[in-house]
């Protein structure tokens, strides 16, 4: 594209990144190689809860290639730190999470010792093997059992396993709203918990240079800046610029990648102590209980409602399990990242949440895909449907009556957010027309008495992103700035990099961000190249996550951008010998207003900025900007999305058959990224809700450690998508962009859910059954509720 | 001990340990590391190359057992300057987005395409299922699957309206 009348912004771009992924040139970090490289395999506890009595290292010493064993008293000795949390609510209980355990483990997959040996299979062989002596402990799973009276105790130092209570919102006005309501509803809801499952498994590639005390950390990071603050700072206690660490391809995150994990401390250290680079990568069944899950809620949701069906309050009681050990973000997630996310997109007079965050022996829970806003969302939108099936009202319409109104921008919500941006109605309409909706009901209609029932799911959705701003962020518990950088370097030739401190695993930044810099710079985006992931490359940058990269990271880049075009118009206007107020940049060049002919193109004045023979007095060579984006506050993307089951009420088995959405982020830089966004979503969320469950038993052994176990979305599960988009720009960026990384999960578990259970209300007026509905289950309360156990609310109470 | 396999035309003999699993040949014997590995119950098929012709698991194929046959990778299937039909057609149509698994995915649709030139939606849905993807809902994965599918099926009826 030379005409540079057209822009690139809004183009939906095949990906520039593509053809190395699709020739299988792609470079994740089990992909290299490193000299004289050793395989770190990790022994994990088979107990839940356990002291370890005795490790016997000479049991599998002389075994073939073996080098070394290293404990959790080796770990110790090097100077390893625990691994700190980055978010400090107030009175946080926080027990130490040691590299590898110390005397105790808390979880099965809990890292007891680590063996190093000359090959991977050596390695796992000696680590299959090595004599390891448990005392086992008492130990629980689920967190309200955690809290009952006589719970085993996690760890000593979180009394009754309460890491922290928190709660937003103004209770006595909540009270009065309920005084008020002419109806209420409560509904008993779990949100069970999830294992991420990015296809590419984890993997940390460590080496360190004795000569100069440099580490270099090659892993499955999608925040490396991140984790060279955590690991230099607070675990190996080095200075930070001796740590070097890249996070090459990334086979997707979804959250799971955004954590400081043991494994990367262990692979750092073994480096040192043995001298050689050292290699581990997840098998996938140390995925299932190693990385950090996701939700795992059981809450209790109240909602009030007046004589025409208006929203009075809702009132949440949450119990948060987070797992055996508190990790980075795992105390923001059910607080802020779910707490203030509570009023959804409704005229709330009153809301108030309590959240108890409670330690028990299963995986640490920590972000996942959405992080708190897919546990909110399912809340209020199954809370509101329960609400409609019982007024006897349209759910869409319910909806509808509750939306906060486009001309009620900036909205205070009860609790604590400040809206940005909004107009959710003709989302909702364009959803409702997309799905056929009428038609849909009166296909409801028509099939009841036969086997075969339809539900149809509508929820409209909210979501903040982009985390901000960092003073705010600050105030409430975060050790971390969330703003976001970016350096734009010109070559003499023209041709530009742009560096930033967002990193892709997936997202397709190495096609977004230059399309943004080529309309800048009004350039070929063949000109412009991205690089990312890498800290001794690129600026201090805080990573992708919570969908942030075009809201705070191309912000950054457009801010950085518009320092070069401001310098380049200054170096054109001294070329040409006019005044810098009569510059035009236009067209891909830069011309003196009113003098055709008289121009310079960005080649011209990237060389003279290089070569400097002719520069506007006083000026610095060269052509390069860095800019530091600190948001003024979060944005919120906003939509509605419509599932469609139909069930068989012979075999219970939902099938998803149809799902349609609308969601709106604002404007879209590729509209073929953004929907590939959505549709991944979607089939996560979806998941969420009709199969996947990281089951645990009461003791907290894990049920579902392998694919045989644990059921993701597979292409034939799953129908065609139909997506479209409104535009609301956020009025806080320069983009004015919101994000759409993690819209799809946010809204379809809740669609899906909605949709299964419009079909059982329907035909046996079961109110509410707790994910994931599988075929069994789904049966079952078909069954009871036909021979009329089970009428009316919760099967599962 | 020593194998001898064919891989993208050209034959490799290396010593390995009998329990050596194919994709592990691949990736640390001979260095193509285009070739995934994904998970161990050989569920999520990002380690799909294709065995005298036949889509495999690799990882569900010794190293040994593959001696004296014909692997094809997906370095060996098209180059960037030479695409197949099934890589341009994830690049056109989104097809991926991690890429992760866009190598076990595009070895696995091949192998569908040589049976099936036409496949509906469903017969690709079908055949994909022991492919997982994380990233992109499938959607756009069974677009890349027809978009290729068409431009072979042209290509072949314009290879036959030559001959």
């Amino acid at each position: 594209m030379t005409d540079r009348t057209e822009k690139y912004m809004g183009q939906a771009l095949k990906r520039k990144e593509d053809p190395r992924f699709i020739t299988g040139a792609g470079q994740y970090t089990d992909d290299f190689v490193l000299p004289g490289m050793l395989h770190a395999a990790m022994v994990r506890s088979p107990y839940a809860h356990a002291r370890i009595t005795g490790i016997d290292k000479s049991s599998v010493e002389e075994m073939p290639g073996v080098v070394a064993v290293l404990t959790g008293e080796d770990v110790a000795a090097a100077g390893a730190g625990p691994i700190p949390v980055g978010w400090l609510l107030p009175d946080l209980k926080v027990p130490p999470h040691h590299a590898v355990a110390q005397g105790e483990v808390n979880h099965v997959g809990d890292i007891v010792a680590v063996v190093v040996a000359e090959t991977r299979a050596q390695a796992e062989d000696a680590a299959a093997l090595l004599a390891v002596d448990y005392d086992a402990l008492p130990s629980v799973a689920l967190g309200s059992a955690a809290l009952e009276e006589g719970a085993p105790q996690v760890h000593d130092d979180v009394p009754g396993n309460v890491a922290f209570r928190w709660e937003i919102g103004d209770e006595a006005a909540l009270n009065e709203a309920f005084n008020r309501a002419h109806k209420t509803v409560k509904v008993k809801l779990r949100n069970h918990r999830l294992v991420p499952n990015a296809i590419e498994p984890r993997a940390s590639l460590a080496q360190f240079s004795p000569a100069s005390g440099e580490y270099l950390l090659y892993t499955t990071s999608q925040n490396p800046h991140i984790h060279r603050l955590i690991l230099a700072a607070f675990v190996l206690n080095i200075p930070e610029h001796k740590l070097r660490v890249i996070s090459p391809d990334v086979g997707g995150g979804f959250g799971s990648k955004i954590f400081q994990y043991q494994e990367e401390v262990v692979v750092l250290l073994a480096a040192r102590l043995l001298g050689k680079p050292i290699k581990w990568a997840a098998r996938r069944s140390e995925s299932f209980v190693s990385d950090m899950q996701g939700r795992d809620h059981e809450s209790e949701a109240e909602l009030a409602v007046d004589a025409d069906g208006r929203m009075l309050g809702l009132r949440v009681n949450t119990v948060a399990n987070l797992g055996a050990y508190l990790t980075l973000f795992a105390p923001a997630v059910p607080t802020y990242l779910y707490g203030t996310l509570l009023n959804g997109v409704y005229k709330f007079p009153a809301v108030h949440a309590k959240v108890t965050g409670v330690v028990t022996n299963t995986v640490p829970v920590d972000a996942y895909r959405g992080a708190g806003r897919p546990e909110a969302t399912y809340l209020i939108e199954r809370t509101v449907d329960v609400m409609a099936h019982e007024l006897g009202m349209d759910p869409a319409e319910f909806r509808r009556i509750n939306f906060i109104q486009p001309d009620e921008f900036p909205y205070q919500t009860p609790v604590a957010l400040v809206y940005d941006s909004g107009n959710y109605e003709p989302a909702l309409d364009m959803a409702l027309d997309m799905m056929k909706y009428r038609e849909l009901r009166a296909e409801q209609e028509r099939m009841k008495g036969t086997n075969k029932i339809l539900g149809v799911g509508v929820i409209s959705y909210l979501e903040a992103c982009g985390l901000a701003p960092s003073a705010l962020v600050g105030q409430l518990g975060a050790q971390a700035g969330q703003w976001e950088s970016s350096l734009v370097r010109v070559h003499p030739t023209g041709k530009v990099e742009l560096y930033t401190g967002s990193h892709s695993h997936g997202q397709g930044h190495e096609t977004a961000f230059p399309q943004i810099a080529a309309d800048e710079l009004q350039i070929p985006i063949e000109d412009i190249d991205l690089i990312h992931g890498d800290t001794g490359r690129m600026p201090y940058g805080w990573g992708t996550y919570g969908s942030r990269s075009a809201a705070v990271g191309g912000s950054a880049l457009k801010m950085a951008l518009q320092k070069i075009t401001a310098k380049a118009k200054k170096i054109a206007a001294h070329l040409l010998e006019a005044s810098e107020e009569d510059i035009e940049h236009e067209g891909g060049v830069f011309r003196v207003r009113g003098a055709p002919g008289q121009q310079k193109t960005f080649f011209d004045v990237a060389l003279m900025a290089h070569l400097a023979h002719s520069l506007p007095d006083g000026m610095e060579p060269g052509l390069e900007a860095t800019a530091f984006y600190d948001p003024k506050n979060f944005v919120y993307p906003f939509g509605t999305h419509v599932a469609v089951v139909e069930i068989d009420t012979d075999t219970g088995v939902v099938k998803l058959r149809d799902y349609g959405c609308v969601d709106d982020c604002g404007p879209l830089i590729n509209p073929l990224i953004a929907e590939g966004q959505v549709h991944g979503g979607i089939a996560q969320g979806a998941g969420q809700a009709l199969w996947e469950d990281a089951a645990y038993d009461e003791e907290g052994n894990f049920l579902a450690g392998t694919f045989m176990e644990y059921a993701v979305p597979r292409a034939d599960d799953l129908p065609n998508f139909q997506t479209d988009h409104t535009v609301t720009p956020s009025p806080h960026n320069p983009l004015g962009v919101k994000g759409i990384g993690e819209a799809g999960t946010i809204a379809s578990t809740a669609a899906v859910a909605n949709a299964v259970m419009d079909a059982l209300w329907h035909e046996c007026r079961i109110a509410h059954l707790d994910m994931p509905y599988t075929s069994e289950k789904v049966w079952r309360a078909i069954r009871e509720a036909r021979q009329g156990a089970g009428m009316g609310q919760a099967a599962d109470d | 001990m020593n194998v001898t396999v064919t891989v993208n035309g050209k034959a490799h003999t290396r010593d390995v340990e009998p329990r050596t699993l194919l994709v592990h040949f691949l990736r640390e014997n001979l260095g193509l590391t285009g070739t995934h590995v994904g998970c161990d119950t050989s569920q999520c098929g990002a380690c799909t190359v294709h065995l005298n012709g036949e889509a495999v698991k690799s990882c569900t194929v010794l190293a040994v057992q593959a001696g004296g046959m014909e692997v094809t990778t997906i370095e060996g299937i098209g180059t960037a300057a030479d695409l197949h039909p099934l890589q341009a057609g994830f690049w056109e149509k989104h097809g991926l987005q991690c890429g992760f698994c866009t190598p076990g995915m595009i070895m696995s649709a091949a192998e569908l395409l040589r049976h099936d030139p036409d496949p509906s939606e469903a017969t690709i849905r079908h055949h994909l299922e022991g492919n997982y993807c994380r990233c992109t809902g499938y959607h756009n994965i069974v677009l890349a699957v027809q978009h290729a599918a068409a431009a072979m099926r042209e290509r072949e009826a314009g290879q036959a309206a030559d001959d």
